[in-house]
């Protein structure tokens, strides 16, 4: 009998497995075929799943080799390898290469996929390297002497697998991610977050919302350029930003291509003798990745060339990061949806996150990081649709506590502690004496705290402290009387800034993993907060999150009751021109503003302007110099002044030049709640200073500052805080003062309320100290130098995001 | 449904509406709401509270609720159902993504 001759196009994982299947099978059939095995790479088939080991270090080439010359001789296949296949004759059944033509009787597309190159400028540079195949491997690993600086671009599997790979072998590596977070197509932004800080201990640097703008270089890379301006040092560029099928040939052949080679359930394209497998195809709109699915392709189509039926049905997917030490798992759909509830549990002290996501009785996906090692329970779970509503509450604990363990009561759990266990990190307090603290008479928490330290420091253990008080006291305990920040969290917003600081923490998903967040992504009365503490403690580090912040500042306008907005820019100390009144005036009609109105605030309101002009009519006043008087904001709104010396017959000082220095110097700050000054030019205040914030009342000696004045809901007179001789101080004091509420106070706290809290007293001690005072200042100052900006002159410039995404009105009309 | 075919009708680009934010599509019936979490889903909903007529496309979005600008009322962006002690719902559209683009289903709207 004559045997029919196959030509496979390229030797991956993919076309491997399944010549294994087609020939190994030992039956009559797998003597039927001729092979011919074509590889674009001088070599044949390996495991190209182990390069990230060999990368590190960890294996050599030679040990991931899946199929050797001798296996190749055995199953009588010629090997052309590094032999490109440029193109396929449907009409006359051959194919292509530099050999010349190769007739077949059935054909196999297994391309494989090619990695995306970004198209910036010097992506085309020696140095600048893609991660797909041993040359790759090879040229990362030349780079990778200790000391060379590597910069991967993409934070996704490949990226973070060539980026420890590098790092281990001595490199200085830098990851630059599009994205919020790593990895964020299989881990939600908490994974992510520990991921990061992981990566990030082991010296790989983490640059997220990071975009390429291009790579430098004269005759190789030298470095890369961000868009946001940050440059980086690069003897070597690692692009890992994505794959795409290779289809190139199925293309040419005009096959039936989507994004992939089109294959039906036999893995047959639309030319019947032509099949196609791996990363190169599309089966019911869907690509894949991952080997998995891949294996199974490989023995369908097996099965489909030795006659029989088969039929390929994907299956679903988990994945894991090969980065020795690193543990991670992500499985089945973990997006939030119609009628979807999660389950989350945190373990801050382990850095263990672990978040199952359900629909009904079914378990839908399953995101772990840190502790994995139900992951595979928890997969097979999600594949077999079965029902948990019986396991539900002690699902997330793992098949331990399934088959049958104690229910997860957290008081049993802590009750059943011994004395000896440590409950406080930090502090080395275990739980006995704690005990012996309740016992001796410390009823509340912060007695607990004084007695025993227990909960001072890093404050992590709060929760478990009141277990072991509620465990002593019985009945008698009551929590923490400042009730938690809301629902998400036990903590109280000062446990909460507390912690921020005292364990460096840098990003929403940061705070509410080492916190313990009882909901994943908080909810809209913490993430404002957390927005703000994050702001004020980070200046330099933390990036502002738009999208935690109420409308008002989101939009930086006073949304109005029929979803208009108003505007009110700038006026200094209440002081104007003609030409600014000449631009206010402008603008009036030019945006057919319904109301112009002088506020309370010595200032002027435009009211009613449409959303979609506040662009135009923001990039006409800074055109005219203005800039937003945040008359929206928890930040400086105005400071009023009086006339002063200047003119008037009893002015004592120039409270007007003061006063407009003052805003000059806070306007642009956030602050817990919103900050009104007042500066009157003697004691008969006509700036109503006395009921500000802060206010300052000029006396011939100097400076009368004051703190702590209401006049909304509440009305009461401000307190002295210090006088000074000379309006330099006035400044550094009252700057500094500011630093001490943007540190201290809790969130929608107004000034007047945070001094009841904390005493006025303390308040002068702090501004009193020489040394305290100017490094408040300091702090100030430098947080001035990332936020004391005009936000409309970056927001204008993108009038889009302010119209709607699509208007529909004007086609239905057609 | 295939999103080519039917009553589905493009929006526009996922990528063009915030993460944890919105954008508004405007219609013969006044406007609505797209939403996208902060995993990638997307909803739609008519952009006016039933408490006073607040935007809710200038909420804060949290998991898969809305909380409204105006008066901080929470809708479950599913059903469209106000969360807690308020009562009030409002009219959800189905929408769907398909290669990085959003359609939404509106019917006659669209
Ligand atoms: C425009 C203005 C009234 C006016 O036409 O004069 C005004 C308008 C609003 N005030 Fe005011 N306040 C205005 C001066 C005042 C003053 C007087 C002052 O600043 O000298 C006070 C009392 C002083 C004080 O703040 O202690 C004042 C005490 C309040 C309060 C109560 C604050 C409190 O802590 O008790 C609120 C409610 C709040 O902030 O939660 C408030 C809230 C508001 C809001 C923002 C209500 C809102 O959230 O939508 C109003 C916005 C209207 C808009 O869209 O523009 N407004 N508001 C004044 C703007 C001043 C400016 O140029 O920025
Ligand atoms: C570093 C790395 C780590 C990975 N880790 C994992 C993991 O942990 N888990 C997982 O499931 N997946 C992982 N993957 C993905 C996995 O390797 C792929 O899904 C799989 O290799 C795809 O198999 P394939 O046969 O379709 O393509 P490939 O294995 O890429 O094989 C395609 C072959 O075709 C050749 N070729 C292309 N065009 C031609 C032509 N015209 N003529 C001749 N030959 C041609 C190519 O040279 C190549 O050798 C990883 C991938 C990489 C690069
Ligand atoms: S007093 Fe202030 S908050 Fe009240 S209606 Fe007037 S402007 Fe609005
Ligand atoms: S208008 Fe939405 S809560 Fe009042």
């Amino acid at each position: 009998m004559t045997k029919k001759k196959l030509v496979v196009i390229g030797a991956g994982m993919a076309s491997g497995r399944m010549l294994e299947h087609l020939l190994e099978g030992g039956g009559p059939e797998s003597k039927n075929w001729d092979v011919t095995l074509f590889n674009g790479e001088p070599r044949g088939n390996y495991n190209r799943l182990m390069l990230s080991p060999v990368l590190s270090g960890e294996k050599t080439y030679e040990q991931i080799v899946t199929h050797d010359d001798d296996w190749y001789e055995a199953q009588g296949i010629a090997c052309r390898f590094g032999e490109q296949i440029t193109q396929i004759d449907r009409e006359r059944q051959v194919v292509v290469s530099k050999g010349g033509e190769t007739p077949y009787d059935a054909l196999v597309i297994a391309t494989g996929s090619a990695p995306f190159i970004i198209p910036v400028q010097g992506k085309d540079l020696p140095g600048v390297c893609t991660y797909r195949d041993l040359e790759d491997t090879n040229a990362m690993i030349a780079a990778s002497r200790p000391g060379a600086k590597a910069v991967v671009i993409g934070g996704g599997l490949l990226g973070l697998e060539a980026a420890a790979g590098m790092a281990a072998r001595g490199a200085e590596v830098t990851v630059i991610h599009l994205m919020g977070h790593l990895m964020e197509r299989q881990l939600d932004p908490s994974a992510g977050y520990l991921l990061q800080k992981d990566l990030e201990r082991r010296g790989i640097r983490v640059h997220c919302k990071g975009a390429t703008k291009a790579i430098l270089g004269k005759d190789r890379v030298e470095a890369v350029l961000l868009d946001d301006g940050t440059v980086y040092d690069a003897d070597l560029v690692c692009m890992a930003v994505g794959i795409r099928p290779e289809v190139r040939l199925a293309n040419d052949a005009h096959l039936e291509v989507g994004r992939g080679i089109v294959v039906n359930d036999q893995m047959q394209t639309s030319d019947l003798a032509i099949y196609a497998l791996g990363e190169c195809v599309e089966h019911e709109k869907q690509l894949f990745g991952l080997v998995a699915p891949l294996y199974d392709q490989a023995k369908i189509l097996a099965e489909t060339l030795n006659g029989n039926t088969a039929a390929f049905q994907p299956v679903q997917t988990a994945t894991k990061l090969k980065v020795t030490g690193v543990d991670l798992f992500s499985a089945g759909d973990f997006a939030e949806g119609p009628g979807r509830e999660d389950i989350v549990f945190r373990d801050p002290g382990r850095g263990v996150y672990k978040r199952l996501i359900l629909e009904g009785d079914r378990l839908l996906g399953a995101v772990m990081y840190g502790d994995t090692a139900d992951g595979s329970w928890f997969f097979d779970l999600i594949k077999q649709g079965k029902d948990v509503s019986d396991i539900r509450d002690t699902l997330i604990f793992g098949p331990a506590f399934a088959a049958g363990g104690a229910a997860a009561n957290p008081l049993a759990a802590v009750a059943a502690l011994p004395p000896e266990a440590e409950i406080c990190g930090c502090n080395g307090v275990c739980k006995g004496k704690i005990i012996q603290a309740v016992e001796g008479g410390a009823t509340t928490l912060d007695a607990v705290r004084a007695t025993t330290k227990a909960s001072s420091s890093c404050g992590t253990c709060t929760g478990l402290v009141e277990k072991v008080m509620a465990l002593t006291l019985g009945d008698s305990f009551t929590a923490n009387a400042n009730p938690p920040m809301c629902k998400c969290t036990d903590h109280t917003h000062e446990d909460v800034r507390r912690m921020i600081k005292a364990q460096g923490l840098k990003s929403i998903p940061a705070v509410m993993q080492e916190l313990g967040w009882k909901t994943v992504g908080g909810c809209a009365s913490c993430r404002p907060a957390l927005n703000y503490y994050l702001l004020a403690d980070w200046p330099l580090e933390y990036r502002d999150d738009r999208q935690s912040r109420f409308v008002n500042e989101r939009n930086h306008a006073n949304i109005q009751k029929d979803g208009t907005y108003s505007v009110v820019p700038r006026m200094w100390g209440g002081v104007t021109t003609p030409a600014e009144l000449r631009a206010i005036a402008d603008a009036a009609d030019k945006y057919n503003v319904p109301m112009v109105k002088v506020t309370g605030g010595q200032r002027i309101d435009l009211l009613g302007v449409k959303k979609e002009d506040l662009p135009a009519i923001w990039s006409d006043f800074n055109e005219a110099g203005m800039v937003s008087g945040h008359a929206y904001a928890k930040g400086l709104r105005t400071v009023k002044t009086c006339v002063g010396e200047q003119f008037c017959r009893f002015g004592t000082q120039d409270s007007t030049g003061l006063g407009i220095k003052l805003e000059k110097l806070l306007w642009g700050s956030w602050t817990p709640a919103k900050v009104k000054l007042g500066v009157s030019g003697c004691p008969r205040n006509c700036a109503e200073a006395t009921c500000k914030d802060v206010g300052v009342v000029c006396v011939d000696s100097g400076y009368q500052i004051s703190v702590a004045g209401a006049a909304g809901m509440d009305v009461k007179e401000t307190e002295l805080l210090c006088t000074v001789p000379t309006e330099e101080e006035a400044l550094e004091v009252i700057a500094a003062f500011a630093q001490l509420y943007r540190e201290n106070a809790r969130y929608l706290h107004r000034i007047y309320k945070w001094v009841a809290k904390v005493g006025l007293d303390w308040c002068k001690d702090q501004i009193a100290d020489r040394a305290t005072r100017k490094a408040l200042y300091d702090r100030f100052m430098i947080s001035q130098s990332v936020y004391q900006t005009d936000p409309w002159a970056e927001l204008a410039e993108r009038p889009a995001d302010w119209a709607p995404i699509k208007t529909l009105t004007l086609e239905a009309a057609e | 449904m295939n999103a080519m075919t039917g009553t589905w009708t493009l929006v526009g680009p996922l990528a063009d509406i915030p993460r944890q934010g919105a954008r508004v599509v405007k219609t013969r019936n006044g406007c609505i709401a797209v939403f996208r979490t902060a995993e990638d889903e997307v909803f739609a909903l008519n952009d006016s509270c039933p408490h006073k007529g607040g935007p809710l496309s200038e909420g804060i979005v949290h998991g898969t609720s809305v909380t409204c600008p105006l008066h901080a009322w929470v809708f479950d962006l599913n059903s469209g159902t106000a969360q807690g002690a308020d009562v009030g719902q409002v009219p959800t559209w189905p929408a769907r993504v398909e290669g990085g683009q959003v359609y939404l289903d509106i019917g006659q709207l669209g």
